[in-house]
């Protein structure tokens, strides 16, 4: 037969589709033609598959070939095309049984000498593969790990082009993922390593609970970035389908870890010199996932927030209202999810000594400093924690509680606060919105008689008290009340944004 | 003469004989003008076919078919049609073969034609 045909999967982001892969064997001078809108990668894989045939002792067809990737319109990027294109080309010849082929995708990069690389988004493609009810599916061999993730499907792992033939000929039987199991992650740094700051301990507590993004303020040297790190380990593992999807966002990234399944929710923390495009996600033709999707279901954290471009920031501001990030380019539009909690750090000031009384920055330089963080995205900062110098050499406080002991009572918090908003399809009290809980969720007259003074005296502002509202039914939650107190409403206004008073 | 250029006029020689057997009629062979050579002309009677002889020893290299690149194929259609202007032809169809011969040493030779190649 002339005709030779295999299946792949073309990747749009985090979004696969299976692409079938014909083969027109004849009619004209040697030559490899490739057909099916192709980047410039794919097409080098012609001369990358000739090679990877010939090396693996097989006849490569001294004809005009066309190989035509379907659908045509959509445009295919990548190397995970060659094991396809190969096994296309030798189920036109006598090489390859075509119905052996029928059903099946073939992923990888071939080596020239025949062996199979792995490469970037095995774990989507493989969700497409599921998708499309494909029978099964070869994965390069050291991809098997990241292809245990997806079960309800047949996936085999090859070393070389000529393990796939000799499998496709049932002369050799491929490996099989084993199941996957959740390695042993290293315990993120523990909570009691940090000396003091018995209010921000509070606050990264608060922040856990109730999904709140955090801000902490304060001199360098007191521990911002300690207490952010160790915040991860506060947070809920994740559930199997939030890893999946960010292992994913990591599979297109090519940063996925050795455990390919983790659970603990990730940390990325870019330097303030990040990219646009390192931040959001970005790159030509496709655009490639950035630090707001790796952080998805985990924390972003900037340090030294404001030294960050006004841009980056406020390009945060979609993605921390949609959960996702939509990035346009001119190959297509795709999306990536981007659900992460935002944890700022920042001095009070440009000089930034140890001790805030011995600042020297002129009262404008000090306002305008912590001014580059635009309203906006304050807005959405329902937490602002002051640090404070560490005044004893060794605290031995009672008050350094561990990790274990503070993630009992977040995950005790989470799961009043999940069962309460389950109907309206919140998880967390971060993402409640204002109006709905000053009208549907009202509290008692006096409960908010502290919201009423501070708004009637101007020392807060309706989205100030909507913070509050929010915080105060964490507070509720972590004590364990059906809901907030006047006490949770003060205790909430005292991690309001005081940077005007 | 030197060693390629001897495989070369063998290989012409087989596919002479190649295409003679086929019924075609040899116009004319080595057809020189200023821009190149054509390896052979002929006819199949109803048009003329414009043959370039690719010879090699060995797939080495690669078939000797592949090395008809298409900066090739565009000088050989430069040159049919000098070679009609040269012999008076009004008009008439052409056709561009290659006929590719494979001649390792000491084993039997191989002739492959590619009709209307390019």
């Amino acid at each position: 037969m002339p005709l030779g045909r295999a299946w792949s999967v073309a990747l749009n982001g985090v979004d696969g589709h299976v692409v079938e892969v014909e083969a027109d064997v004849g009619g004209g001078l040697p030559a490899v033609h490739l057909v099916g809108l192709p980047d410039a990668a794919l097409h080098e894989s012609r001369d990358r598959v000739r090679a990877a045939v010939v090396n693996s002792g097989r006849e490569w067809p001294n004809e005009r070939i066309v190989l035509a990737l379907s659908p045509a319109t959509m445009r295919k990027t990548g190397s995970a095309f060659d094991l396809a294109l190969a096994c296309a080309v030798l189920a036109a010849g006598p090489g390859v049984d075509q119905p052996e082929l029928d059903g099946t995708v073939l992923l990888g990069e071939l080596a020239l000498d025949g062996r199979l690389r792995p490469v970037r988004g095995i774990l989507p493609c493989l969700l497409a593969a599921r998708a499309a009810r494909m029978r099964r599916v070869v994965v390069p061999r050291a991809a098997l790990a990241e292809a245990a993730l997806v079960d309800g499907l047949e996936v085999h792992g090859a070393g070389s082009l000529d393990e796939v033939l000799r499998w496709l000929a049932g002369g050799l039987t491929l490996p099989r993922p084993g199941p996957a199991l959740p390695g042993d992650e290293p315990e993120p740094a523990d909570l009691a390593d940090v000396v003091g700051q018995a209010d921000a301990r509070r606050a990264l507590e608060l922040a856990a609970a109730g999904g709140h993004h955090l801000m902490l303020v304060g001199p360098p040297g007191t521990g911002k970035t300690m207490l952010a790190q160790r915040m991860i380990g506060l947070l809920p593992r994740l559930t199997a389908d939030e890893a999946l999807a960010l292992a994913a966002v990591r599979s297109v990234a090519g940063r996925l870890p050795a455990d390919p399944l983790g659970t603990l929710a990730p940390l990325v923390a870019p330097h303030h010199s990040t990219s646009m495009a390192a931040l959001i996600g970005g790159g030509s033709g496709i655009a490639r996932p950035g630090a707001v999707s790796l952080a998805h279901r985990g924390i972003l954290f900037l340090d030294e927030a404001p030294e960050f471009g006004r841009h980056l920031l406020d390009a945060l501001r979609t993605p921390l209202e949609d959960g996702q990030v939509r990035l346009a380019r001119a190959d297509g539009t795709v999306v990536y999810p981007a659900r992460f909690q935002l944890v700022l750090a920042a001095n009070p000031c440009p000089c930034a000594p140890a001790h805030d009384r011995d600042c020297v920055c002129p009262s404008l330089t000090r306002r305008r400093y912590l001014g580059r963080l635009s309203g906006p995205l304050m807005d959405r900062v329902d937490l602002v924690a002051r640090m404070y110098p560490i005044t004893a050499f060794a605290v031995t406080g009672e008050d350094t509680e561990d990790t274990a002991t503070v993630r009992a009572r977040v995950a005790a918090a989470r799961a009043a606060a999940a069962q309460r908003w389950a109907e309206h399809g919140w998880r967390t009290n971060g993402e409640v919105p204002g109006p709905a809980l000053r009208s549907r969720f009202a509290l008692a007259p006096s409960a908010v008689r502290p919201l009423e003074l501070g708004l009637r005296s101007g020392e807060l502002t309706a989205r100030g008290a909507d913070r509050a509202l929010r915080l105060a039914w964490t507070v509720a939650d972590l004590a364990g009340m059906a809901r907030p107190d006047r006490a949770a409403v003060e205790s909430a206004l005292y991690y309001r944004d005081r940077r005007a008073a | 003469m030197a060693a390629k250029d001897d495989l070369g006029r063998r290989g012409e020689d087989v596919a002479v004989r190649y295409l003679e057997d086929r019924g075609l009629v040899v116009l004319s062979r080595n057809w020189r003008c200023r821009d190149g050579e054509l390896d052979v002309v002929c006819t199949d009677r109803d048009r003329l076919v414009v043959c370039e002889v690719k010879t090699r020893s060995g797939t080495r290299y690669g078939p000797p078919a592949e090395a008809v690149t298409p900066r090739k194929a565009a000088r050989i259609r430069r040159l049919a049609q000098q070679w009609l202007a040269a012999h008076h032809v009004r008009w008439c169809s052409v056709r561009f073969d290659v006929v590719a011969v494979l001649a390792p040493p000491g084993e039997p030779v191989t002739v492959q034609h590619y009709e209307a190649a390019f």
